[in-house]
């Protein structure tokens, strides 16, 4: 088991747009922890979710109990987003005070505010609102650097990656290794592995900044 | 991630989804034959059987609907093979003839069917209770309250099905389904038993005449669960309230215990929270509560709950949709002289909503309500700020259905008439949103839309005369919409029907269907051809592909033209079933082209076109594409009035 100290059980909202990678990310997580000891469950909220609906996924980390699959209002330890108003839609309701949120800041935009009918807000007011709701908020670019290695798909994993970076969450990179050596063949491995290391670092390199 | 569920390995603990762990219990219980329809949430568990099963020695089949897939079970059932039959609720309301039917002939070989329930309808039209159907089919019925029980259940339930030689139905729900959880493997059988020759005396016959045995089989079931694993009791001996739940509702009420002890003892130390704390002697909710969760629904175990409710001071149901156990629960109460006892459950003065799905917070108050305490978060959240809007459903960009409803929507005012659109069930469903201009108006089960534009179709006689389309998808059509087409034919309907062939079970995840020429298996399959089986029934038939939309528009608009019925087949495959093949191709805006809001186009492409990947540049004040999301359908291009979007093979770039 991890050395890391973490509550118990650690309750972590992934969510986005549907088609963003969003069950496969929580899978791995998940998936991961099992392979470490731990109970982990997941709830997957995807609908009709290739339609371009919102989704979410809830990961619940325990070292004994096994938990419902839903995690309760304002209980979410972590919120990584994958879209920034996704990301503010969800912390409205699981964030608190002390809720530490990742989120990627590239808008995809909903049908109402392409035919203009609705306004999507401002990445300041997104954030600004984030950062009223949790205790901390980190912006990790993960699709522009899924883009800079020219797989634009892997911006989840990129996520994961930042994810794994931070001292809440006891997993490490090599643990994604294991369950993705698992899951992908060796080309999408090498690139969702290059991915990864981008995202962890970025996610470094803010803890770093901020210290 | 069917690879888990075939692992030897007894013992070793995996993540795996509620559906994984229904596949790993097939295996298990060592299945000869499974058969389903899509549907969501069940769909996963037949595609990976599918995959699964050469490997494994058994068969698997996508059947053309949830009948035959039942009744092919049936079939199989009676040379004693061991057959899972898999739909969601919604199927499980189409094949109520043949379930009756099964239960008064009962089985030979072991045949469970699961159940896949929706509550909330995530991913459904709609929520029904499936429970329902086992009281009036009157056969068995379990409810998995855990990921691991959904594994278990399901040998357990081809065991029980020999023992009655009774069908076994297990409901389960969105939350098990599409939920993971670490789950212990169990003993994968060395080889799968050996059929039996069906004897010149067997019988398999769903006649009145076993109405009788058909209830002592009822009756057995009953005493089986008095002692069933499934059923178990958490909480004191004499519980102030006993809360009797089933399926997800264990796990939350669980929870429940944890929060509300968390949040009372806070409150205690800062003296002021619960309204009567004399509703309780100390602040430990867990020495008052009692929690039985019941894994066998139907026949429920009525000695079992008896003695727990005679022990208890009051009664709370929690389970999701219908108040179903609390009806059960109720009625065996009732049943008993000089007892009483107060029950809590659903209903517009119940404790727990009468609609949609449980989650923690819902069971969390209703726990408190029925204590009588007040289950307030601690920390009130800040007020929402910045503007989030609503992220409707929308098609996929490059999907042919935006074509189709753009197409039939134009064709339709062209007409200077008010048209009838009737829907049917699959991503086209949308159509009645704002994705397709709101254009379908009936929306019923799989095959209503054809049937009535029928009735609609007839009704010219009475001075009727709206244009009336009907649309059917090409799996909905082999599925539902034959004995419509039959229909509508033989009695010459005034209508149009307009079959969307995108090559997949497109809403639940691409699964083959007959015009596919592929099997679940993966075996190669002479497809049936949706053209000529229309035009075997008679009907005047016409294909086009909806990408030419101003083609499109004209071939509809003389068709609404036409009386009596033509069918119409839209074909192109579903955009992200087959996306490798169309990534080849790189839409983008010359902005020197684009004239922005200059044009009069009214910005056609982001706000009325609405695909995904056609945005609005606000920096450059022009139209622009999301290469991110953009599909390479290059429909738009045809669209652009200043021709400005523009197209090329990726590889020249």
């Amino acid at each position: 088991m991890s050395e890391k100290v973490i509550p118990d059980p650690l309750n972590i909202i992934i969510c986005g747009v549907g088609g963003q990678g969003n069950i496969v990310a929580s899978e791995l997580l998940a998936s991961a922890l099992v392979e470490k000891g731990f109970r982990a469950t997941v709830g997957e909220t995807y609908g009709a979710s290739q339609r371009g609906g919102s989704v979410m996924s809830h990961v619940r980390i325990s070292k004994t109990l096994e938990y419902g699959v839903l995690i309760p209002q304002h209980k979410a330890h972590l919120i990584v987003g994958f879209e920034p108003m996704e990301t503010l839609r969800i912390a409205r309701d699981y964030a608190n005070k002390e809720t530490t949120t990742i989120f990627d800041p590239r808008p995809n935009y909903p049908l109402g505010v392409l035919i203009g009918e609705a306004a999507y807000p401002s990445l300041q007011e997104v954030e600004d609102e984030l950062c009223d709701r949790c205790g901390f908020v980190w912006k990790i670019p993960a699709t522009d650097l899924a883009l800079s290695t020219g797989n634009f798909r892997a911006a989840n994993i990129a996520l994961m990656g930042a994810l794994t970076a931070l001292p809440q969450v006891p997993v490490e990179a090599a643990d994604y290794d294991r369950v993705m050596a698992q899951r992908f063949p060796e080309k999408v491995l090498a690139q969702n592995q290059e991915v990864f290391v981008l995202g962890y670092e970025a996610m470094r390199e803010l803890l770093e900044m901020n210290r | 991630m069917e690879w888990m569920t075939t692992l030897d390995s007894p013992g070793k603990v995996f993540l795996l989804q509620g559906n994984e762990a229904i596949v790993r219990g097939a295996l298990e219980a060592g299945i000869h034959f499974a058969a389903a329809y899509p549907g969501s949430p069940s769909s996963e568990i037949l595609t990976m059987l599918g995959r699964i099963a050469d490997k494994r020695g058994f068969y698997a089949e996508w059947s053309t609907n949830e009948t035959c897939a039942l009744e092919a079970c049936m079939g199989a059932s009676f040379a004693h093979a061991r057959s899972l039959c898999i739909m969601k609720q919604n199927g499980l309301m189409t094949v109520g003839d043949a379930l009756h039917t099964c239960g008064l002939s009962g089985v030979k070989g072991g045949l469970v069917l699961v159940v896949a329930d929706d509550p909330s309808a995530h991913s459904s039209t709609n929520e029904f209770d499936s429970r329902n159907m086992a009281v009036s089919a009157n056969i068995p019925m379990l409810e998995p309250s855990t990921i691991q029980d959904a594994k278990d259940m399901i040998p357990y339930a081809f065991e029980l099905s020999e023992q009655l030689q009774q069908i076994v139905m297990i409901r389960t729900v969105t939350r098990i389904n599409h939920g993971r959880s670490n789950v212990v493997l169990g003993e994968l059988p060395k080889s799968l038993r050996p059929l039996k020759a069906i004897g010149e005396w067997d019988r398999f016959v769903g006649i009145n005449w076993f109405h009788e045995s058909q209830w002592e089989k009822m009756d057995q079931a009953g005493e089986i669960f008095e002692k069933s694993p499934f059923n178990t009791y958490e909480g004191p001996e004499k519980p102030a309230l006993l809360i009797i739940t089933s399926g997800t509702g264990r796990l939350y009420s669980r929870e429940a215990l944890d929060t509300l002890e968390e949040g009372m003892s806070v409150e205690v130390f800062r003296n002021h929270w619960f309204h009567s704390r004399e509703a309780l002697d100390t602040p430990e909710v867990r020495n008052k509560i009692g929690i039985l969760s019941i894994g066998t629904s139907w026949p429920l175990p009525e000695r079992l709950v008896l003695g727990h409710a005679k022990k208890a001071g009051k009664i709370l149901v929690v389970e999701e949709v219908d108040p179903f156990l609390e009806r059960g629960v109720a009625a065996i109460l009732g049943k008993e002289k000089d007892f009483s006892v107060e029950i809590l459950g659903k209903g517009k003065n119940g404790v727990l909503p009468r609609v949609f799905e449980l989650d923690p917070d819902r069971v969390r108050n209703a726990i408190a309500k029925a204590l009588g305490v007040d289950a307030k978060d601690e920390v009130p959240a800040p007020a929402p700020a910045a503007g989030v809007t609503a992220r409707e459903l929308t098609f996929c960009a490059g999907c042919p259905h935006r074509a189709t409803f753009f197409i039939v929507k134009q064709a339709l005012e062209l007409t200077e008439t008010q048209g009838v659109v009737m829907g049917d069930i699959g991503c086209y469903t949308l159509g009645a949103q704002r994705a397709g201009h709101y254009l379908i108006s009936f929306l019923g089960c799989m095959g209503a839309g054809i049937n009535a534009a029928e009735g609609l179709g007839q009704l010219n006689r009475f001075g009727f005369d709206q244009p009336v389309v009907a649309f059917s998808g090409d799996s909905t059509f082999f599925h539902s919409c034959l004995p419509g087409l039959v229909n509508a034919r033989y009695h010459n309907a005034n209508m149009l029907f307009v079959i969307l062939d995108n090559s997949a079970t497109a809403m639940t995840g691409f699964q083959p269907h007959p015009g596919i020429g592929r099997t679940a298996m993966g075996h190669p399959a002479e497809p049936v051809s949706i053209q000529k089986v229309v035009e075997a029934i008679g009907c005047p038939v016409t294909t086009a592909d909806p990408y030419d939309v101003e083609g499109g528009i004209r071939l509809v608009y003389d068709l609404l033209k036409q009386p009596g019925l033509k069918v119409l087949i839209f074909q192109q495959p579903c955009v992200t079933a087959h996306i490798r093949t169309i990534e080849k191709t790189k839409i983008w805006v010359d902005p020197e082209l684009c004239r922005g809001d200059a044009c009069g186009c009214g910005r056609f492409c982001s706000r009325i076109w609405g695909c995904p990947a056609n945005i609005w540049d606000d920096a450059n004040k022009r139209a622009a594409i999301d290469e991110v999301v953009c599909a390479g359908c290059g429909v738009c291009v045809s669209l652009c009035p200043a021709g400005a979007i523009k197209m090329v093979e990726k590889e020249a770039v």
